[in-house]
C-alpha cells in the first residue's frame, strides 16, 4: 500500500465545451488535512462533487488505500469513507439533534418486521458525540434549529465521523461564521484529524486554512496552480496565488501611484 | 446498519446526567405541535359544555353522535397530516372517497361480486392511485398542489362519468342486504361493545327507546378505526425509522436524500396512505349508508387539511404530529354537531372552521420561529 490514503491523479472534468477542472492533482496521508484553496468559479464546487461521486471525472483517476475506484454515486463513495458535508451540511432545523444525527441510519431494536427506532440509544449516541467535541446540548431532543451555526457544523461533522468516514471533504465550513465559532470549528477539524482521518478542506479564506493546514493545493480557473507543504510557503504567498498574483501585484502599484499623487 | 467507526476521540469523562439539563415537564409539553389542538378540544368541550349541556349533546346518544362524525374526519386528517409532515398535500381525498364508494357499489350490485371482492377492488384502486399520485409528484418534482388538484378533478370527473354509463344514475343504493355474512364487510360496517350500551341501558344509565333498547347501540366502526389510526401513526412517527425519514423527507428533502434517506418512496407511500384512508372513510360510510353516491366526499379534502393544521401541521413540511390532527378533527367533529344543540344558526359552522384554521396558522407559525430560532 502506498503512504497516501487517498489520491485524486489528474482529474479533469468538462462540461460541453467548458472545461471545469483539468488535471487536478491531490494526494493525502492519514491525519492530513489539506486545504483547498480558490476563488469564486474557481472549479472547487466542481472538484468537490467529483470527489463526492456526484460526477464522474472525464480523465484521470481516484486511488484510495492503494486501489483505484470508480464511483456511480454518492452512496459509494460514502461506503468506503469519503464523507462530504456540504454547506447545506443536511440538518433539518425542525428536527432534534438525535434524529438529525441518524437521519437515514436510524439505530433500530426489537425482533423482525417490528423493529423500531431505538430513540434511547441514539439519544445517548448523540449526547455523548456532541460532549466529546465540547458542545453541551443540554437535551438531545432539543431542534436543531436552537443551535448556533458552529454546533451545527460540528454536529454534521461528527455525524460523518461517526458513521465511518476516513476522508472527511468539508465544504467551505467557516464561511458563515463568526470568528469564535469559526475557530472552535476549525479546533474540532485538527482533532478529527489527528485521530487519523484524511480531511480535505474546502476554503476560500486563506486565515481561516493556513493555521490548520498541512499542505495547500491552490486553485484557479479549474487549473490546480500546484499544491504546496505549510514549510513552502507563507500565507501572503498564497493569498497572492489565489487572487491571481499579478493582478494583486498591480493593484498594489496603482494604489501607490495614487497615493504618491494625492501626497 | 451502521458501522461504527473506530472510536476517534479518547473517551472523556461522560455522564449523561450532568450533561441533560432537566427540562420542565411544562415545557416540554409546550414545544409539542399537538398542544394547541388538545387546548383548542378542551376549551370547545367546556363551551359545549355550559351552553348546551343539558341538551342531551352530552347523552351517549349524543356523545357517540359527534365521536362518529369526528372519527370519520379524523381518519382523512390523519393520513393528511402524515403527508403534510412529509412535505406534501393530497387534494384529491375528498374525489377518492367517492371513487373508492362506486369502486364498492358498482361491482357488487352490477357484476354480482361479492362485497368482500369489492371493497378489496377498491382498496387495490386507491393504492394506484395515490402511487400514482406520489410517482408523479416525485418523478415531476412539480408541487403536489397542482398535480393532485388535476386528480381531484380526474377522479370526480371519473367517478360521474362511468357511473352514468354503467348504471344510467348518480347513486348506487342496495348495499345493506350484502353486508350480512360477508367476510369483510364486518370490519367497517360492525358497533362494537353492544353489551356495554346494552348494560348500561338495563341499569337506565343512558337513554332508552320504546321498546327497551338503548337508543346508543354501540361504538361505531368509525370511532375505533379512528383510534386505531391515530395510535399507529402515532407510534410510526414517534418511534420507527420511518418516521423518522417521513419527518426528513418533509424538512429537508436534499439534506435527506445526501445522507441516504429514500425520499422518493417515502413520498410515494404516504400519497398511498392517503388514498387508502379516504377509501377507509368511503367503505364505512358506503356500508351504513347502504348506498354510495358519485358526489360523496366532496370538499373533504380540505376539512382533511383544515384539521391537520389545526393539529400543528406547518404547511411547509417537517413539522406537526398525527395525534394534534385527530383532535384537531374533534374539535370540528364537535362543533359541526354541538351546534346543533345551540341556538345559533348552523350557517356559521363554516365560518368557525375557517377563524379555527386562520388562528391556528398564525400560533403554528409562532411555534415554528420559536423551534428553529437559534438561542
Amino acid at each position: 500500500m502506498s503512504e497516501y490514503l487517498v489520491q485524486f491523479n489528474n482529474i479533469s472534468k468538462f462540461f460541453g465545451k467548458v472545461i471545469a477542472l483539468k488535471d487536478v492533482t491531490m494526494k493525502l496521508r492519514k491525519g492530513e488535512i489539506m486545504c483547498l484553496l480558490g476563488d469564486n468559479g474557481a472549479g472547487k464546487s466542481t472538484l468537490i462533487k467529483t470527489l463526492a461521486g456526484v460526477h464522474k471525472p472525464d480523465e484521470g483517476e481516484i486511488i484510495f488505500e492503494g486501489e483505484k475506484i470508480v464511483f456511480d454515486s454518492p452512496k459509494e463513495a460514502l461506503d468506503i469513507g469519503i464523507a462530504t458535508v456540504y454547506q447545506d451540511l443536511a440538518l433539518v432545523s425542525l428536527m432534534s439533534v438525535t434524529r438529525n444525527f441518524f437521519m437515514g441510519r436510524e439505530p433500530l431494536k426489537g425482533p423482525p418486521f417490528f423493529k423500531t427506532f431505538d430513540i434511547e440509544k441514539a439519544n445517548k449516541i448523540a449526547a455523548e458525540r456532541m460532549g466529546q467535541i465540547g458542545i453541551d446540548i443540554r437535551d438531545p431532543s432539543q431542534a436543531v434549529g436552537t443551535m448556533s451555526g458552529g454546533e451545527r457544523q460540528c454536529l454534521a461533522i461528527s455525524r460523518a465521523i461517526y458513521f465511518g468516514a476516513k476522508v472527511l471533504v468539508l465544504d467551505e465550513p467557516t464561511s458563515a461564521l463568526g470568528v469564535h465559532q469559526a475557530s472552535v470549528v476549525l479546533k474540532y477539524i485538527v482533532k478529527a484529524a489527528s485521530q487519523g482521518l484524511a480531511v480535505i478542506l474546502i476554503t476560500h479564506n486563506v486565515h481561516h486554512a493556513y493555521p490548520v493546514g498541512n499542505s495547500f493545493t491552490v486553485l484557479n480557473r479549474g487549473k490546480s496552480l500546484g499544491t504546496y507543504e505549510k514549510k513552502d510557503i507563507s500565507r501572503e504567498k498564497l493569498l497572492s496565488m489565489m487572487a491571481g498574483g499579478e493582478e494583486l501585484d498591480k493593484l498594489e502599484v496603482e494604489l501607490k501611484e495614487m497615493n504618491r499623487i494625492s501626497s | 446498519m451502521s458501522t461504527k467507526s473506530k472510536s476517534i476521540e479518547s473517551k472523556t469523562d461522560f455522564n449523561q446526567d450532568d450533561r441533560l439539563k432537566k427540562v420542565s415537564k411544562l415545557k416540554v409539553l409546550l414545544n409539542r405541535p399537538e398542544l394547541g389542538a388538545l387546548g383548542g378540544a378542551i376549551l370547545v368541550f367546556i363551551f359545549f359544555g355550559i351552553v348546551a349541556g343539558d341538551t342531551g349533546m352530552f347523552s351517549a346518544y349524543g356523545i357517540l353522535n359527534f365521536l362518529d362524525v369526528s372519527a370519520n374526519l379524523g381518519i382523512i386528517a390523519i393520513a393528511a397530516a402524515m403527508l403534510m409532515i412529509g412535505g406534501e398535500f393530497d387534494l384529491s381525498i375528498g374525489s377518492m372517497i367517492g371513487f373508492a364508494g362506486i369502486c364498492i357499489a358498482i361491482p357488487a350490485i352490477y357484476w354480482g361480486w361479492p362485497l368482500w371482492m369489492s371493497i378489496i377492488f377498491a382498496f387495490s384502486m386507491a393504492v394506484l392511485v395515490g402511487y400514482f399520485n406520489g410517482i408523479l409528484v416525485v418523478r415531476t418534482g412539480l408541487p403536489s398542489f397542482i398535480v393532485t388538484l388535476a386528480m381531484l378533478f380526474i377522479l370526480r370527473g371519473a367517478t360521474l362519468a362511468l357511473t352514468r354509463l354503467i348504471t344510467g344514475r348518480t347513486q348506487v343504493p342496495g348495499l345493506r342486504v350484502l353486508i350480512e355474512n360477508d367476510p369483510i364487510a364486518w370490519i367497517f360496517a360492525t358497533d362494537t361493545f353492544k353489551w356495554l350500551f346494552t348494560w348500561l341501558g338495563s341499569m337506565n344509565l343512558i337513554a332508552l327507546r320504546t321498546d327497551g333498547t338503548p337508543l346508543a347501540t354501540g361504538i361505531p366502526p368509525s370511532v375505533i378505526w379512528f383510534i386505531a389510526l391515530a395510535i399507529l401513526t402515532t407510534w410510526i412517527l414517534m418511534k420507527t425509522r420511518y418516521g423518522n425519514w417521513i419527518f426528513a423527507s418533509g424538512g429537508d428533502k436534499n439534506g435527506a436524500n445526501n445522507v441516504g434517506v429514500p425520499v422518493g418512496r417515502v413520498k410515494i407511500s404516504l400519497f398511498i396512505g392517503t388514498a387508502v384512508a379516504a377509501t377507509i372513510f368511503a367503505t364505512i360510510q358506503v356500508l351504513d349508508a347502504g348506498s354510495a353516491d358519485t358526489m360523496r366526499g366532496t370538499l373533504k379534502e380540505l376539512e382533511a387539511i383544515a384539521a391537520a393544521v389545526v393539529g400543528g401541521c406547518l404547511l411547509t413540511g417537517g413539522y406537526g404530529s398525527a395525534i394534534g390532527a385527530a383532535f384537531g378533527a374533534i374539535i370540528f367533529g364537535t362543533v359541526s354537531m354541538g351546534i346543533f344543540y345551540t341556538d345559533v344558526d348552523t350557517d356559521w359552522f363554516k365560518v368557525f372552521l375557517g377563524a379555527m384554521m386562520l388562528i391556528a396558522v398564525i400560533f403554528n407559525n409562532y411555534i415554528r420561529k420559536k423551534v428553529t430560532e437559534s438561542k
